[in-house]
């Protein structure tokens, strides 16, 4: 019963490199900006079907068209985080709540008007079905390999932004106490406007190695947003490398519940994440 | 020390916070290398007096002018850019950065000049020792010279110190006032707010004594008999 048992789990560590790719961003926003960003999934799938334009219109590979995005995708986080959430954040949870939750509502119904509700992917060439033979009958494909392997490297570059970084330090600080900067002059609109700009960064990177991965239609938002709270949660608020290992355990976890029955697939995760939630709901690797 | 070559001129200000007036009319002046004590009893108004100088309050009536120039409608960055440090009351750190991250943010708001991480460090050479150690993890009184190190590292040519004795055990609050000489031999124009009346007439040139938001007794230590100062603090 154990045939394939390891190839399944190496598929499984590999999925959850995606998932922390998605994660990575909402734990910059809710563990160190404490923005509740409920429309992050949603924000994700826009971001393929803006790739997906661009290779159509434009037939280039979408990693292409995600490099031409990233400028334009910080622009929007500092734009959003000025003209919106600067507004909302940090009297209470609940306004941020509603106006993501709107957001979210707004970016699904807006891609169901301009796309249709028909799925949709990221074609990536050879590269989506290359795959390397790791011998003991494991093989891996090539690009989930990539993905797990940009999720790190991306989650290495956030954790030395935020703790080496002048900039970081600065986020850092606004995120203890946002009432003790203002009382010292230190003004939270600009940094935290840099950070979201940060977080569309990541959020442009996860739409190509998604789009590429699986398909999306204008309804996989939430879906992804789910997971990603899961991981964030799973890993501890703040930590960025702890939201590497919530990933890594949720593509874990659906591995092995993929090996019972398929049904089991998603819901194992889900499970896990209940259960870490129950027996440790600091996360595993907590920052404080 | 005429007006005109006031580092600080506060003229008729008053303070509200909503509807409620937290100081109903001040006068003050401060100059550069000067020591200025208010002191006063809880609720008198000096943190008031000091977080409206840093346009930290609702709203405010009269005029506060820093190097001749008025600071009306300006905001808290652009302030301390120009040259005004606080230390606030409670300290105030960021607990998680490190003491040297906490130290840097001074230098992030403030201006350029010559206090840097290694004038703070000669000033209070524990710090050096725990520069890479969290804010938190350090003991109260190495906190505040952490406040003060950070307020310093803006390097103003005014600093705010509100409360910085309280809750601290005296030895240490030598240790902290010990420096503010060096400071103001620096140029640099202080306003010590205290309670304690002794700390803060011993370290001052000058001192206002505030009542219910009004200044009931102003003068120079050496020229006042602490008897009079008594009566002005509690209104007697």
């Amino acid at each position: 019963m154990f045939d394939g048992l390891l190839n399944q789990l190496v598929q499984g560590v590999l999925q959850g490199g995606l998932y922390a790719m998605f994660a990575v961003g909402l734990s910059l926003s809710v563990g160190v900006m404490r923005l509740v960003n409920i429309a992050h999934g949603d924000f994700i799938v826009l971001g393929s079907f803006t790739l997906y334009s661009i290779c159509t219109a434009l037939g280039i590979s979408p990693f292409l068209a995600m490099l031409i995005i990233l400028p334009p995708a910080f622009g929007l986080g500092y734009l959003l985080q000025t003209l919106l959430f600067q507004r909302i954040v940090g009297k209470d949870i609940l306004p941020v709540i509603l106006v993501t939750f709107g957001l979210s509502i707004i970016i699904q119904n807006g891609l169901l008007m301009g796309y249709g509700p028909n799925p949709r992917d990221l074609n990536a060439g050879a590269l989506e079905t290359a795959s390397l033979n790791l011998g003991g009958g494991v093989a891996v494909g090539v690009f989930p390999l990539l993905t797990f392997v940009s999720a790190v490297a991306l989650i290495f570059a956030l954790d030395r932004f935020l703790y080496r970084s002048r900039t970081g330090a600065k986020i850092r600080a606004v995120s203890d106490d946002v009432e003790a900067a203002r009382l010292i002059g230190l003004s939270s609109r600009k940094i935290y406007a840099t950070a979201m700009g940060l977080v569309m960064v990541t959020i442009a990177i996860s739409a190509c190695f998604m789009g590429v991965r699986t398909n999306f239609n204008p309804a996989s938002g939430p879906s992804q947003l789910l997971i990603a709270f899961e991981a964030v949660v799973m890993g501890g608020l703040g930590s960025l490398w702890g939201t590497l290992w919530g990933g890594i355990l949720i593509g874990l976890a659906q591995a092995i519940g993929a090996r019972i029955a398929l049904p089991w697939e998603v819901l194992s995760g889900h499970l896990l994440f209940l259960a870490v939630l129950a027996l440790r709901p600091q996360g595993l690797m907590p920052k404080e | 020390m005429t007006a005109d070559d006031a580092l600080l001129r506060i003229d008729g200000l008053r303070v509200f916070h909503g509807k409620f007036e937290a100081l109903p009319g001040v006068d003050m002046q401060v100059g550069a290398g000067e020591v200025v004590s208010i002191i006063g009893a809880n609720g008198a108004g000096k943190s008031s007096l000091l977080k409206a100088i840093v346009g930290q309050v609702d709203r405010i009536e009269g005029e506060i002018a820093f190097g001749g120039s008025s600071l009306a409608g300006r905001a808290t960055p652009a302030i301390v850019a120009g040259g005004i440090a606080l230390v606030p009351e409670g300290r105030r750190l960021f607990p998680s950065l490190s003491v040297e991250e906490n130290l840097s943010m001074g230098a992030e708001v403030g201006r350029k000049g010559e206090i840097g991480l290694d004038e703070v460090f000669g000033m209070f050479p524990i710090l050096r020792e725990r520069r890479r150690q969290r804010a938190r993890e350090l003991s109260g009184g190495q906190q505040q010279m952490i406040a003060v190190g950070r307020a310093l590292m803006a390097n103003p040519r005014l600093l705010l110190c509100d409360e910085i004795s309280l809750g601290l055990a005296p030895t240490i609050v030598n240790d902290i006032y010990r420096i503010l000489p060096q400071v103001r031999d620096r140029g640099i124009g202080i306003v010590v707010v205290e309670q304690d009346i002794g700390r803060s007439l011993k370290v001052a040139d000058r001192f206002y004594c505030m009542l219910e938001g009004k200044f009931s007794l102003t003068g120079r230590p050496e020229e006042t008999d602490r008897a009079t100062v008594m009566k002005h603090y509690f209104g007697l």
